[in-house]
């Protein structure tokens, strides 16, 4: 969701929701019958003309999502959710892949439009100053509908491509790479996604490459009673860097939508990769009606000497969070990192940090974690720091920080620090606090409205995870957490 | 997704548990006191058994080595004691001794001005609040309910443990203690285990403090190599007392002392302090929940943890506040020092939070001593044992600095000394 | 005496000192004066042993016994001080027990009788009254929320209570006003004569100025390029170090 300026219109001009994406759109979609056997695997796997190996590999995921049960230790609650109950397809009728653009329903792309998702390749004109230019691959329910810049990034080597594609065009690739990062059987919804995912991203930088333009990708939920559930596969070669974002919007429903995607990063030496992401799924109602469950696994595998991962989350939508983007630090020297800002307002419920598993010599981590819980939310930093035996040397910092804003909410801090290296430093601080009478006093003394001084304060709160965000994206994040708190105090 | 699945054959710790549960049937006409709470205990650990590790709670607390082993009744009668009396600190005070579980007035003091009543469990713990509470409460054979009435400032008493177990003749005995303290009472209660053998010792202790009284809680636990130590202690604390805890542990082959504090007062405040200490195999467990249930209360936790050999050392601190608990003041900070390539820290802080006028905050380090302060010392002339002992003093000196009790203080630092002392250079 | 011949010395495989040849003796007061990334805290860490610094070549003696071979607090108990640029903060530890500690630890290698805690106390207590350190110093921990002033006295305070043969001030000039210079500099003042020599590390020609050298050293590059008399510390502060040192070139 880069910003341009429509979309910061689309955040400020303010509808009588408080939810500003979640209209629907009417499009002609392609259904598949409600609930999940491997009838249903095999028609995803049919539609998606996918080798026989995957399909393998996604009957046996199934099988192992069959034996296993939902995780219960996070501080979350929600009704049983239905498995059989949902759409596990769901498209846009038409092609499912289009070759250009021309080819996108025009219904789409005024969707896009209104998202502030620039679909069109601007041609850049002579003397004038461009905005950063980002490619985008838009995911509407269970399809891309369509990937900018893919020319110019061919050029530079760069493969960025749906992976229902990168599956028909590089088998070799998403063979090698596809389950290594998250194991189909990791957990019960990782396995649910390996069965039954439909779409999502692959991003192939070649060794030495440094990726031209920031990538992006643009998941929409569109469809009732439909579960996306995307993958992401995302490899730098030795040398490679790439900058990745993630934006998600969804519409306004009364049911609750389930959203269970896999994320997989691998970084060969002196690789990097920046992934940021912009969750704002449709949070439910000021009562807990409707919102999406997102139940998300991400890691990334730091393998090669001296690779970085970093994760940046702004996490301001969804009924239900439960993410923990992780970094395996396996390459000597490897760095990973992870900032996130998490808001819950009204009743949602989010249970989200990450895993820094230090395995190489020299690895470093660092955390920054701020949660704002306001309403009658929950909101959760759970993480794990693991040294294991061999990492001499390792580091990690962690600084987790909670905003309360109202007494009805609730803000959590869940901590796993293991370490079996005399080597290592590990040093974790948190702290619990609330916005100071004094600090909205001297703001609204200053003439702020009070509203504008909690977004002032909370953004001043959030600056060490929104400066790590591309400049774009931090300037829309910083919107979205003004209108995500509205209505919070007084 | 229904899977048949064969009965599985039951576990260890299934196995041990029906031991435990075989025990009470035989034992429950006989044992004194409060049957009710027996027959509780009794009902909650039959559907619950021992904790495993797949127990948020236990995670880091493995109980399978307990379970390998049968345990038998105490042979009180044929205990000799006078070598582990000598163990105790020589603190001039009155004191309760427990052998095996079962109070001997022979070997003890009564003090004044303290109600104490022995021969039967103390039962004001609340045996639905964990599963070693429950094993506690369906096996107490007897215990001390010590009540210190309002007003009155009751000194020191020392509270002591002895276990005893000969060779190949594993024991477990469960005292259950309740102290007492009327309004704006004190009392320092120094409460010592050691022994000899293998056994467990899984003592229950409830404390009640009144009122703008202060419970000062001194502990060490220095069992016998072989021993099982699984202690809880749940403490309420009534507007503007304290209670005041600080628990060293040096001993036991697996350690866990679980403190169970609720401010349930206003400007109640809780001290949750302790060391650990630990060598060889041993393995020990600190796992504290502080419940703010009160406005304006305070709680302040300093552990620190120092591991060498393959030891392991956990610990698990939760701060919880209630919506109601306005001005909370919660603090806590570990750190642990790691001797050894083979040693590990685990570590899980902890807050729950409800209210948002609150000032709550953790901290946790693990690393090993810093080199850039041994080279200061060495440089200094200081050769590179003492420079380590020095910094490792220091570093618990934090924790043990705040113990305002004397004689109590020197008893804990002899115990640290005499540990450090059996540490190879 | 302090005897460096030919020190050659690397961190991580790069070369900081380049063979510096050195006598201090017993009783002189030397200063090495260079530019930064001359290589001056090195020399004072390689002499006193620090970790992580590689001696690739070369000798540095005390009064015959080889520094180089021993650990650090054998140097210390050979009679070496080294004043920190940076002295060290150790939470948790009381200053005076660090110090007895230390003292005794010397004491004991040399073979001398150690101080009871009354002895000691009456000896720091006269030392810290003679720098002007408040009494209250010493119950403190050691340099921990001690101000820049503070710590550098605390090392002069350490210095006179150890008593070393020879001792090195590594920038102890740094960070201080004038007055904290001047108890400095007549704490260095009071140990000097016979048995005791200094070795003067600074930047400035200012601290000079209080603890009159006997020879100034120029260090560059990790060599000693030019050596004389108290008046070369004035040529440098005048001329600037690129002159000198080209100049020695």
């Amino acid at each position: 969701m880069p910003a341009v300026p429509e979309t910061l219109d689309a955040v400020q001009a303010a509808t009588e929701s408080g939810y500003k994406w979640g209209f629907s759109t009417d499009i002609d979609m392609e259904l598949a019958p409600k609930g999940l056997n491997e009838d249903i695997i095999r028609l995803i796997s049919a539609r998606k003309n996918e080798p026989d190996w995957l399909l393998e590999w996604r009957l046996k995921a199934f099988a192992l999502w069959q034996t296993m049960t939902e995780p219960s230790w996070a501080k979350l609650h929600h009704p049983p959710i239905d498995y059989q109950d949902l759409h596990y397809y769901a498209a846009p009728k038409r092609k499912p892949g289009p070759a250009s653009l021309d080819e996108v329903d025009p219904e789409l792309l005024a969707m896009y439009e209104k998202l502030g998702i620039p679909l069109k390749e601007r041609a850049a004109l002579a003397g004038v100053e461009q905005p950063p230019q980002v490619a985008v691959d838009a995911v509407f329910d269970s399809v891309s509908v369509a990937t900018t810049f893919r020319d110019t990034l061919a050029k530079a080597g760069v493969i960025f491509c749906p992976i229902s594609e990168a599956v028909q065009e590089h088998p070799e690739l998403v063979r090698k790479y596809l389950g290594s990062v998250v194991p189909a059987g990791d957990n019960y919804f990782a396995a649910l996604n390996s069965a039954v995912f439909t779409d999502g991203s692959f991003v192939f930088i070649p060794k030495g490459v440094r990726c031209p333009m920031e990538l992006s990708t643009y998941f929409r939920i569109n469809a009732r009673n439909t579960g996306q559930f995307e993958r992401t596969l995302i490899i730098a070669e030795e040398g490679g860097t790439v900058s990745y974002l993630e934006g998600c919007t969804a519409p306004q429903r009364d049911e609750n939508q389930l959203h269970a995607a896999v994320v997989e990063l691998v970084a060969l030496d002196d690789a990097r990769i920046k992934y940021s992401t912009v969750q704002n799924w449709y949070p439910g109602d000021a009562e807990g009606r409707g919102g999406i469950y997102n139940f998300v696994t991400k890691r990334g595998a730091c393998r090669g000497a001296r690779s970085k991962i970093s994760w940046t989350q702004v996490e301001t939508g969804s009924a239900i969070t439960w993410k923990y983007p992780s970094c395996i630090l396996q390459g000597d020297e490897s760095v990973g990192e992870f900032y996130s800002v998490a808001v819950t307002t009204n009743r949602q419920q989010a249970d989200t940090g990450t895993k820094m598993i230090h395995i190489g010599r020299n690895t470093r981590s660092t955390i920054v974690s701020k949660g704002i819980s306001a309403g009658r939310s929950d909101n959760t930093y759970r993480g794990l720091v693991r040294v294991l035996p061999r990492a001499h040397g390792a580091r990690n910092f962690t600084q987790c920080d909670s905003l309360l804003i109202g007494d009805q909410c609730g803000a959590h801090t869940v901590p796993y620090i293991e370490s079996r290296n005399p080597t290592a430093k590990l040093e974790h601080e948190a702290t619990t606090s609330k916005i100071s009478e004094d600090q909205m006093f001297y703001c609204r003394q200053r003439g702020l409205s009070q509203e504008d001084a909690v977004g002032l304060i909370v953004n001043g709160f959030c600056k060490d995870v929104l400066k790590e965000l591309p400049m774009e994206f931090a300037v829309e994040a910083q919107k979205l957490l003004a209108v995500s708190l509205e209505g919070s105090v007084g | 997704m229904n899977l048949a699945v064969a009965p599985a054959a039951p576990s260890l710790l299934e196995t041990r548990a029906a031991a435990f549960l075989a025990r009470h049937e035989g034992l429950r006409a006989r044992l004194p006191g409060d049957a009710a709470v027996r027959a509780e205990g009794a009902a909650l650990f039959r559907a619950a058994g021992l904790p495993g590790p797949r127990e948020e709670a236990w995670r880091y607390t493995n109980l399978r080595a307990l379970a390998e082993i049968d345990f038998h009744e105490p042979l009180v009668a044929q205990a000799d004691c006078a070598g582990l009396l000598a163990r105790l600190p020589a603190i001039d005070a009155p004191r309760l001794v427990f052998v095996c579980g079962r109070f001997r007035a022979d070997l003890s003091r009564l003090p004044d001005g303290v109600e104490v009543v022995t021969g039967a469990p103390a039962s004001a713990a609340d045996p639905a609040r964990g599963r070693l509470v429950a094993l506690n409460a369906m096996l107490a054979e007897d215990g001390a309910a010590i009540r210190v009435a309002a007003g009155v400032d009751a000194g020191t008493l020392l509270l002591a443990s002895l276990g005893i177990a000969p060779q190949g003749h594993a024991v477990a005995f469960h005292p259950r203690h309740a102290v007492e303290l009327g309004d704006g009472a004190t009392l320092t209660l120094i409460e010592v285990a050691t022994g000899t053998g293998t056994y467990l010792h899984n003592p229950v202790l409830s404390a009640r403090v009144g009122a703008g009284a202060t419970l000062t809680h001194l502990r060490l636990q220095d069992e016998a190599e072989g021993a099982f130590h699984l202690s809880t202690v749940q403490a309420e604390v009534a507007e503007r007392g304290s209670y005041d805890s600080f628990a060293l542990a040096l001993g036991a082959r697996l350690g866990r002392m679980e403190v169970h504090a609720r401010l349930a007062g206003a400007r109640a405040a809780a001290h949750l302090n302790a060391a650990q200490l630990l060598d060889g195999r041993r393995h020990a467990d600190f796992t504290t929940v502080v419940a703010h249930d009160a406005p304006a209360t305070a709680s302040r936790q300093t552990v620190k943890t120092v591991l060498s050999g393959a030891a392991r050392g956990v610990f698990q601190g939760k701060i919880e506040v209630a919506r109601i608990a306005q001005k909370t003041d919660g603090y806590q900070m570990n750190q642990a020092l790691l001797l050894s390539p083979d040693a590990e820290m685990d570590s899980k802080p902890q807050l729950e939070i409800y209210a948002d006028d609150v000032k709550c905050s953790h901290g946790a380090t693990v690393g090993e001593l810093d080199g850039e302060q041994l080279f200061y010392l060495r440089s200094r002339g200081i050769p590179p044992d003492i420079a380590r002992a020095m910094l490792v003093r220091a570093f618990l000196a934090e924790a043990l600095d705040p113990i305002a009790h004397e004689a109590g203080r020197a008893a804990l630092e002899g115990a640290i000394e005499r540990w450090w002392q059996r540490q190879p250079a | 005496m302090l005897k460096i011949d030919a020190l050659a010395a690397s961190i991580e495989d790069k070369d900081i000192l380049r063979g510096i040849d050195l006598a201090v003796p017993d009783g002189e007061v030397h200063a090495i004066m260079g530019p930064n990334g001359s290589g001056k805290s090195t020399l004072s860490y390689v002499l006193a042993g620090r970790d992580g610094y590689e001696v690739t070549g070369g000798t540095a003696t005390l009064n015959g016994q080889d520094l180089l071979a021993m650990e650090p607090e054998e140097r210390a108990a050979a009679g070496l001080f080294l004043a920190f640029q940076y002295p060290v903060e150790l939470p948790g530890v009381n200053n005076a027990n660090f110090l007895r500690t230390a003292l005794n630890a010397i004491r004991r290698a040399r073979g001398e009788a150690e101080l009871d805690a009354v002895q000691f106390l009456k000896l720091a207590r006269a030392e810290a009254k003679r720098l002007s350190m408040p009494e209250d110093m010493l119950k403190r921990n050691v340099n921990v929320g001690f101000s820049g002033g503070e710590k550098k006295r605390n090392e002069v305070l350490q210095m006179a209570i150890l008593r070393p043969r020879i001792a090195i001030l590594d920038e102890t000039d740094s960070g201080l006003d004038i007055d904290a210079l001047k108890i400095v500099a007549e704490g260095v003042n009071a140990l000097r004569g016979p048995g005791f020599s200094a070795l003067v590390i600074t930047h400035y020609q200012r601290l000079l100025d209080h603890i009159v050298p006997d020879r100034v050293h120029v260090l560059s590059a990790g060599r000693i390029v030019r050596s004389g008399g108290p008046e070369l510390a004035h040529e440098l502060e005048a001329r600037g170090y690129a002159d000198v040192v080209a100049e020695a070139a």
